[in-house]
């Protein structure tokens, strides 16, 4: 793959990305995603779908999110670096989106087309609860009824979330599956659509599924890398050097990533969830600890043991806590354009805390994983060297978790 | 496929004897590998036409909390792909003429190697594939190797399958059509009687191939209803919850499992058997 022109070409026709992706879905699924990418492919031609969708944006999430100096971050790093090093770290602040995560790029993408649909009753699933809040927002917004599939685990440590669902009118169906977590969430998710298909739209929340979706969200989430290239012109006067994003199914990353990806003296860098680290087999890696398999609509890099059964996940990140990851990640991976390294729940917890006290910024612990790794990464690279890490989430709903973690009765 | 293969020649002798056929599913492995195979073993002689044995998986998407927990239970009891195909060469050796159908999903074969599956299953004595997951969009994926290997494979035909779709659904099916009588997943709603009939006219103006309906048949009323407007009848999580009900408190097969499901599978046979047998 070292001939390509470009990276960014992505999917084919089939809705492949070299060998990951594809369309592993049940007949009965199959007339409509194929509506799906119609709909979607008709909706990209027309620039009325477009001004709807930038008029939310601006007005209603609050787009661009600002591209922030973490000034003191960057002092804090450079302490204990050599005298030359410590890049200059820039947070892009997508957790200052309405809602409090990067999840609503996506949901306002999907709610504005199934309305053109006709659809009139969403569903989705969710993992921390990001992605639900998202969807409940935007239901409660065009007046749709909506259901949202928790596991039962994710369901007890977000409790927030699944509150702050209730209140926005969703139905909140606990899945008590497998190990009550994203992917069986997801399971359940699917099993209501085979069994709605004619009236509902299934918003899924992450950069994966059968084709059209994995494009489809990352197309949605890259305003997040086209607000970074204007943003870091305007403030620098040149690309970045680096580019860390978190990865569970990776829609974030690849939002920030796809814009950069035929830049190449962008370094371009994934953050798996390690959990209690990759040799005790309780983690969250799928492109380090995993293999490619099919599941969930895609081909693509998952946690699974030599049967081909699917193996839970683990991180102390419900939005991270998933055995698989988006088929575009896998082929990066694959191709070699994009690194994909780990930080474990401790290693996270520690960036926390450290974000907190330093910039005045609680981070959701998702995007703590990333700052685990700019930890790492910064003091190695020049002082005048650049590094955009994606604040995708705040960490309002993590507070409980990491007391918990911490000792701290609260 | 020049010569006629046992699901050829199981419906020909159906047709023949002017009866649908009674297909049962159950999961290989389900409650315990032993306790599975002296069930699907009994099978034939319950009155059994064809036997769907599903491959467990621990994400099967579209079945229903009865398979879901049967495939749960089987992996937990040991069950893997290797041992299915074990179970059928051992069932084989007892009976060369029932066709056993798998239905699972694909994971478990791919990470298991295409080639070596297609050529495994076809020396156990596999004859024909359904896979959930795979759409005539990834035929290549696993349907032309199978096809290839002369194992059939039955496609999955549903209520939004339309006009304009089924001739792209029916293309490389071979053996069967299998009919999902209902828009959802396994062992969640009733059948209906009426669409039923509908759709098999429907699909019958498409194909020649045999006709089988699946999804919410519970009773030998439904079987017989069923099998007496298509060519078969598919009943599964009514099976499952036959052998859940055989199990005790730590999920283990209680004594007499097997004959009590066994019996329930004759009731079942009996219906479908009642049709045009005067």
């Amino acid at each position: 793959m070292g001939t390509l022109n470009t990276f960014r070409a992505g999917p084919d026709e089939t809705g492949h990305f070299g060998l990951f992706g594809g369309r592993f879905v049940a007949e009965t699924l199959m007339p409509l995603i194929l509506d799906v990418e119609r709909a979607y492919n008709a909706a990209c031609q027309d620039p009325s779908y477009q001004s709807e969708y930038d008029y939310y944006a601006k007005h209603y999430v609050g787009r661009p999110s600002p591209l922030y100096f973490a000034e003191r971050l960057t002092e804090e790093l450079r302490k204990d670096a050599p005298a030359d090093r410590g890049a200059k770290i820039y947070f892009k602040r997508d957790e200052l989106n309405h809602t409090g995560s990067h999840k609503a790029n996506n949901v306002l993408g999907q709610i504005l087309l199934a309305r053109r649909m006709g659809k009139t009753r969403i569903i989705a699933e969710t993992g921390a609860g990001q992605h639900g809040v998202a969807t409940a927002t935007f239901c409660a917004l065009f007046n749709l009824p909506c259901v949202i599939y928790m596991g039962a685990t994710d369901i007890e440590r977000q409790a927030p979330n699944v509150f702050r669902m209730k209140l926005l009118g969703a139905e909140v169906k606990p899945v008590t599956s497998g190990t009550g977590t994203l992917k069986d969430a997801m399971n359940d998710g699917l099993r209501d659509w085979v069994a709605n298909v004619e009236n509902t739209f299934y918003i899924i929340g992450t950069a994966a599924g059968p084709h059209p979706y994995p494009a489809m969200v990352r197309d949605f989430q890259s305003i997040i890398g086209r607000e970074v290239r204007e943003q870091i012109m305007e403030a620098e006067g040149r690309l970045p050097d680096a580019l860390v994003a978190c990865i569970g199914g990776g829609s974030n990353a690849i939002g920030l990533f796809h814009p950069f990806l035929d830049d190449k003296e962008v370094r371009i860098i994934g953050v798996e969830a390690a959990g209690h680290g990759i040799p005790t087999g309780e983690h969250a890696a799928s492109l380090t600890g995993g293999r490619p398999g099919v599941l969930h609509g895609n081909r693509t890099y998952l946690l699974q043991n030599e049967d081909g059964q699917i193996q839970d996940a683990h991180s102390i990140s419900a939005g991270l806590d998933y055995p698989g990851i988006g088929p575009e990640h896998s082929w990066l991976h694959d191709s070699g354009r994009a690194e994909y390294v780990s930080a474990t729940d401790a290693e996270a917890l520690e960036a926390f805390q450290l974000c907190s006290r330093v910039e005045g910024i609680i981070p959701a612990l998702e995007p703590a994983h990333a700052l685990a790794h700019v930890g790492k990464l910064a003091p190695q690279m020049e002082r005048d060297a650049l590094l955009v890490m994606n604040m995708c989430g705040r960490g309002d709903k993590d507070v409980f978790t990491v007391a918990e973690a911490l000792g701290v009765k609260i | 496929m020049t010569e006629q293969s046992r699901i050829e020649r199981r419906f020909a002798a159906l047709k023949a004897e002017g009866r649908g056929a009674l297909v049962t599913f159950v999961t290989a492995g389900d409650p315990d590998p032993e306790t599975a195979l002296e069930l699907v073993k009994g099978l034939p002689g319950a009155g059994a036409d064809l036997i769907e044995l599903g491959m467990p998986f621990s994400d099967p998407m579209a079945e229903g909390p009865t398979i879901q927990a049967s495939s749960l239970r089987a992996l937990n009891a040991g069950m893997t792909l290797a041992k299915t195909l074990a179970a059928v060469r051992a069932f084989r050796q007892a009976d060369d003429d029932t066709p056993i159908i798998l239905m699972g999903y694909y994971n478990p074969i791919y990470i298991y190697g295409v080639e070596r599956f297609v050529n495994d299953a076809k020396a156990a004595g596999v004859d024909g594939l359904i896979m959930v997951d795979l759409p005539p969009e990834e035929d290549e994926e696993l349907c032309l190797p199978a096809l290839k290997a002369g194992i059939h494979w039955i496609r999955l035909a549903t209520p939004t399958t339309d006009d304009k779709r089924l001739p792209t659904v029916l293309n490389n099916t071979s053996g069967f059509v299998y009919y999902v009588s209902i828009m959802g997943i396994t062992g969640t709603k009733a059948v209906p009687i009426d669409h039923v009939r509908e759709a098999v006219t429907r699909l019958r103006r498409h194909t020649e191939l045999p006709i089988a309906v699946g999804f919410g048949i519970r009773t030998p009323e439904d079987a017989a209803a069923v099998a007496d407007t298509a060519s078969a009848a598919v009943v599964g999580s009514a099976i499952v919850d036959a052998i859940k009900a055989e199990l005790d408190e730590d999920g283990k097969a209680k004594p007499g499992l097997v004959a009590k499901v066994l019996a329930f599978v004759e009731t079942l046979s009996n219906g479908v058997r009642s049709n045009r047998a005067a």
